[in-house]
């Protein structure tokens, strides 16, 4: 019973971990760059719900509102101010080290604002837990409205792209950004919107994080991001399906590596096994084959 | 009034200058060939009509609107179309999403899908091949597809950069037969050629450039004559 026990939680966690994924595998298939402030957005995002339920004693799912509102808006200024100069940039290096600068500036500004010392996250979901085989098996709200979220975000992330006009301009630009203009399509535009929905997903995988793990400093998106983005990595960088399944892959090995091999290991488990699979696999699971074009 | 009106366009690559003030003009219905040796100015030129270069001095004038500044993405909608160098099609979307991404500036349905019909009409290896990917079509097929999705956006002006580029012999002449019918429903073309013989003989006028200057104009038929020009481009 433990064991599907912690695989469940395994699969809530990986859940976090692909809604993080999207964003870096969009904006990495859009605009071609790896935003490593990503996860940074995460922690903003959780700091903004907080303050918002905490100190301004607001309902819950409008403090979630006005933190994914905050973050989009975020992630178009810090698309627009620090990476957009950069995107004809001589060396793809310097958009790059940005991204880390950012990354930095961000938790630097967290650090002022909201100091150092660890937060407790609001208990904000407030689900009936589901119990399961008598008793022996419980499964938290959380846990499921996390795994539930990751299916719908999905689902509609596909459902966007494959059929709405901003969707199909997406396409067009992740794969060929000078044919897209000519399509009439514009690609700053597109760029900012693919940053705006990454921005927006990254703020629900801070709450959906912060309720399952309640405590937030200002380096709280910094593991995660970096988890999501080997996630992303892990199942093919620029792919959507790819991102669910490196996320979730990813999550069931942390908590099984945590349950049954070593607590202080798992995150060893989890970059040894991003190793193999490139060792073995490149362009990771649901990856393409890149071709030098001629 | 002439349909678009270049003046003086000087366009750097950096400290480079790749055009040093190029003029020309193009008459509603013409086919205007710009013809000239690799690195000549040609790509460029184009590159500036359509907006993904923008000029240092200069101007250009489509239907009286000076569309200089204008973004590329916007001089789609205005009836400029641009069948890139190299055709660039999606590789990845299918024959058809690549049709549908040439409208993508166009918001009436019923109108697109009878510009999809008259795309197929006149290219019925693309409805064949409709559902494939475009990346798996042969160079003359991907050419076919790069006119027809330019023609999708139902331009006044269609620019095509060496569209004969990098193909058999039989698919050459079909592609030039294919700019024949373009021009004779209406629209308007103006070819960028290595392939001077053929650009000439489809053509009204033409301007040949050189090192970034135009060196020569006149009628097509006129400069297929011209000693010069038999020398340098006809291999004559």
């Amino acid at each position: 019973m433990s064991f599907i026990s912690y695989f469940i939680n395994g699969v809530s966690l990986g859940s976090v971990y692909a809604i993080i994924a999207l964003g870096y595998t969009m904006v990495y298939g859009i605009a071609k760059m790896l935003n490593f402030a990503h996860g940074d957005v995460i922690m903003i995002g959780a700091y903004v719900v907080l303050t918002c339920v905490s100190t301004a004693g607001l309902h819950p799912a409008l403090a979630v509102l006005i933190g994914i509102v905050a973050c989009t808006v975020f992630g178009i200024v810090i698309e627009r101010v620090a990476y957009r100069p950069l995107r004809n940039a001589a060396s793809p290096l310097a958009v790059l080290i940005t991204a880390i600068g950012v990354s930095y500036l961000l938790q630097n500004i967290a650090l002022l604002i909201f100091g150092s010392n660890t937060k407790s996250f609001p208990e904000i979901i407030k689900l009936p837990s589901l119990s399961l085989a008598g008793g022996k098996l419980t499964i938290t709200g959380t846990t499921i409205l996390t795994i539930v979220a990751c299916l719908v975000i999905m689902a509609g992330l596909m459902a966007f792209i494959n059929k709405t006009k901003a969707g199909q301009a997406m396409l067009a630009v992740s794969e060929d950004k000078g044919a897209a203009q000519l399509m009439g399509i514009n690609v700053n535009g597109t760029i900012a919107l693919t940053f705006a929905i990454g921005s927006a997903l990254a703020a629900l995988a801070g709450v959906l994080l912060c309720s399952t793990y309640p405590s937030l400093t200002p380096y709280t998106g910094s593991m995660p991001g970096i988890k999501a983005f080997v996630a992303a990595v892990f199942g093919g960088i620029g792919s959507i399906p790819g991102a669910l399944i490196g996320g979730i892959l990813l999550g069931v090995i942390e908590i099984l590596g945590k349950a049954y091999i070593s607590s202080q290991l798992a995150d060893a488990i989890v970059f040894a096994v991003l190793i193999v699979v490139l060792l073995v696999k490149p362009t990771g699971i649901l990856g393409k084959n890149i071709q030098e074009k001629v | 009034m002439a349909m678009l009106e270049v003046k003086n366009i000087e366009v750097y690559y950096g400290m480079i200058q790749a055009l040093k003030g190029i003029s020309f003009e193009v008459n509603q219905g013409e086919v205007i060939a710009l013809i000239g040796a690799n690195g000549a100015g040609k790509t460029t030129t184009l590159h500036t009509l359509t907006g993904l270069l923008s000029p240092k001095r200069g101007s250009v004038i489509f239907e009286g609107k000076d569309i200089t500044k204008t973004p590329a993405h916007k001089i789609v909608s205005m009836g400029i179309a641009h069948v890139p160098e190299g055709r660039r099609v999606f590789a990845d979307l299918s024959v058809y999403q690549n049709l549908r991404m040439g409208a993508y500036t166009r918001k009436d349905k019923k109108e697109i899908e009878e510009s999809l019909r008259m795309i197929y009409k006149r290219f019925p290896r693309l409805e064949e091949r409709k559902n494939q990917r475009a990346g798996t079509l042969s160079g003359g097929e991907q050419q076919m597809l790069a006119m027809g999705r330019a023609l999708m956006s139902k331009p006044k002006l269609i620019v095509m950069d060496e569209p004969s580029m990098g193909l058999s012999p039989i698919f050459v002449n079909e592609i030039f037969d294919i700019i024949q019918e373009i021009s004779k429903a209406g629209t308007t073309v103006l070819l960028v050629e290595q392939n001077a013989k053929k650009a000439l003989a489809i053509s009204n006028r033409a301007y040949v450039l050189e090192t970034g200057k135009i060196v020569l104009e006149g009628d097509a038929s006129v400069l297929m004559n011209d000693d010069s020009i038999k020398k340098a481009y006809l291999g004559e």
